[in-house]
């Protein structure tokens, strides 16, 4: 029997024209190499505190491995809620308007999904994670992306938002604080942008995964800010603030029939999200206040740390406002990004990860986490150094 | 007590070999700054010392034992516990004294080369020391965690080379 169709057909066009992810060619460049440090991992150093795990073993041991609500555990979300009253001054109803996810990363493909009608416009502020125009091409959507600059530290403006907004806009993803650059847009520079956004009638995806990790200055969510709470679906977790990315665990809070829509989903393709990873948060937000404050402290250091040794190598890098990444330019080398990232890979087993991967104008810029340990953080800067004054012109 | 002040004893508490330049980039302060807090913390008495934490069963030919031993006593009148504290501490052998609620009234810890050694200070020197009641000795047999750090825990790193 022939086959009437090449096995390829079968995928659907839209994921056969997915690009794949640029991380996972410096992933397998930098994985069959021995003795790389790794500037180029996007998730804590620190293991999950203590308390937090010990607890996920005590509800395996008390016999809790069913599933749980399709929203998500009820004790779970209304510890959610309190943590979103308490800490960012917004309030949602534990009922009816938070859904417990596999990662803030299915919050994202969840909310895309239950949004995006075929040919709708989502804007995206680049560079930024790589997930966010794959998600949107997933969900039938067109991805616009705003090209920020480096000389307004990415920050997106407001006349930005106003000229990329079509009549087909729904919705403005808005990661804060940014990965990859570390950007991060305080209370005043999110209140203009919220003016675009209600003006407009959008809905802002606001991905506030990394809000606890902000160094200078309070966090604001946009969701707090006048008239801004119907307009906004926040989505964030656990995984960077209290070091629990391999827990897949997240959350979205927003309108009543968003999230409605969103269960819908959800209750359809993943049921609910993993039960024991449910009851460790649950202790994460009881808890988990003391091992957020000292990984923050120790975030903050290794910033100072990292950013100074850039300025010693002579690599323009502001100072990232939040998250754990530092985005210097290496304009100076005259390498593009990547060859950077390469070069430095293979002469000095130092991985880094291109701009050019979270998108054009990312490119003439590398991410570094410093998400690790002092001493290697400080071997990992003496290798760039040298790597660095190596090829000056 | 500043919060750089605080943070400054953290790192170094952690790792006393910090030199002032890597403190310095970490707390985003001069090293001038660093040197100055560091002589302040070290005159007001908040630093008491730099030591180093050794793990002493990885030491070739190392040979030694830890004792923790309950010490009941007879305070006495005017100065309390803290005289027979004072008579405990100044013995070199003892590492530690804290004075205690409950059961017993003194932990004493000591370390000594080996077993009779021990044995034969807390017979011949604690035991005998007027104010002391009884003694009772509990030998370490293995240390997993001491003074916050678990003992050959090693930093490897569990995360992939590179990930989103």
């Amino acid at each position: 029997m022939t086959l009437k169709r090449s096995p390829h057909s079968y995928l659907s066009e839209t994921v056969a024209n997915l690009k794949p992810s640029g991380i996972r060619r410096f992933f397998d460049l930098a994985s069959q190499m021995e003795n790389v440090i790794s500037l180029g991992v996007g998730e804590p150093d620190f293991v999950t505190p203590w308390n937090v795990i010990e607890a996920s073993y005590h509800s395996l041991e008390q016999g809790h491995t069913a599933y749980t609500a399709n929203a998500g555990l009820p004790e779970l979300r209304e510890e959610i809620s309190t943590y979103l009253r308490t800490q960012f001054h917004i309030s949602y109803s534990s009922q009816d308007q938070l859904i417990v996810t596999v990662g803030a990363s299915q919050g994202i493909d969840l909310a895309l999904r239950a949004i995006v009608n075929p040919g709708d416009e989502v804007i995206i502020v680049g560079p930024t994670f790589v997930a966010y125009e794959s998600a949107v091409l997933l969900a039938g959507g067109i991805p616009v992306t705003i090209q920020t600059c480096p000389e307004d530290q990415f920050k997106l403006t407001p006349v930005q938002l106003e000229k990329a907004i079509t009549s087909k806009t729904k919705a403005v993803i808005l990661c804060n604080p940014n990965n990859p650059t570390g950007t991060f847009l305080n209370k005043k520079e999110l209140t203009a942008i919220a003016e675009v956004i209600k003006q407009h009638d959008l809905l802002i995806l606001s991905d506030e995964i990394y809000a606890e990790l902000t160094y200078d200055e309070p966090y604001t969510s946009v969701a707090s800010l006048e008239g801004m709470k119907e307009h906004t679906l926040l989505i964030s977790g656990f995984s960077k603030a209290f070091a629990m990315t391999g827990w897949r665990l997240g959350y979205a809070a927003g309108p009543t029939d968003i999230i409605q829509a969103m269960i819908k989903i959800h209750q359809y393709t993943m049921m609910c999200a993993p039960t024991m990873a449910q009851y460790a948060a649950v202790e994460a937000l009881k808890n988990g206040e003391n091992s957020v404050r000292e990984m923050k402290i120790s975030y903050k250091q290794r910033r100072h740390f990292i950013v100074q040794a850039f300025d010693n190598m002579g690599l323009e890098c502001p100072m990232p406002g939040g998250a754990f990444y530092a985005f210097p330019s290496i304009r100076s080398t005259g390498f593009t990004s990547e060859e950077f990232a390469e070069a430095l890979l293979m002469e000095e087993q130092v991985a880094v990860v291109p701009g050019s991967v979270f998108g054009q104008n990312g490119e003439g810029f590398i991410r570094c986490s410093y998400a690790t340990s002092l001493k290697r953080l400080n071997e990992a800067t003496k290798r760039m150094k040298r790597f660095v004054e190596k090829h000056a012109n | 007590m500043k919060e750089k002040e605080r943070e400054l004893l953290h790192l170094i508490e952690k790792n006393g070999r910090l030199d002032i330049d890597t403190l310095g980039k970490l707390l985003n302060l001069s090293n001038d700054e660093i040197q100055s807090m560091l002589e302040e913390l070290e005159t007001v008495g908040a630093i008491q010392g730099y030591s180093a934490l050794i793990d002493w069963s990885k030491v070739l030919d190392y040979e030694g034992v830890t004792a923790m031993i309950d010490v009941k006593v007879t305070p006495t009148r005017g100065v309390g516990f803290d005289k027979v504290a004072e008579r405990i501490y100044r013995f070199p052998e003892v590492k530690a004294v804290y004075l205690m609620s409950g059961a017993y009234d003194l932990s004493v810890s000591i370390e000594g080369k080996t077993m009779l050694e021990v044995s034969r200070f807390v017979s011949e020197k604690l035991s005998t020391l007027e104010s002391v009641l009884s003694t009772t000795t509990h030998f370490v047999l293995k240390k997993y965690k001491h003074d916050g750090i678990i003992l050959g825990d090693d930093e490897e790193d569990k995360r992939m080379v590179v990930s989103p």
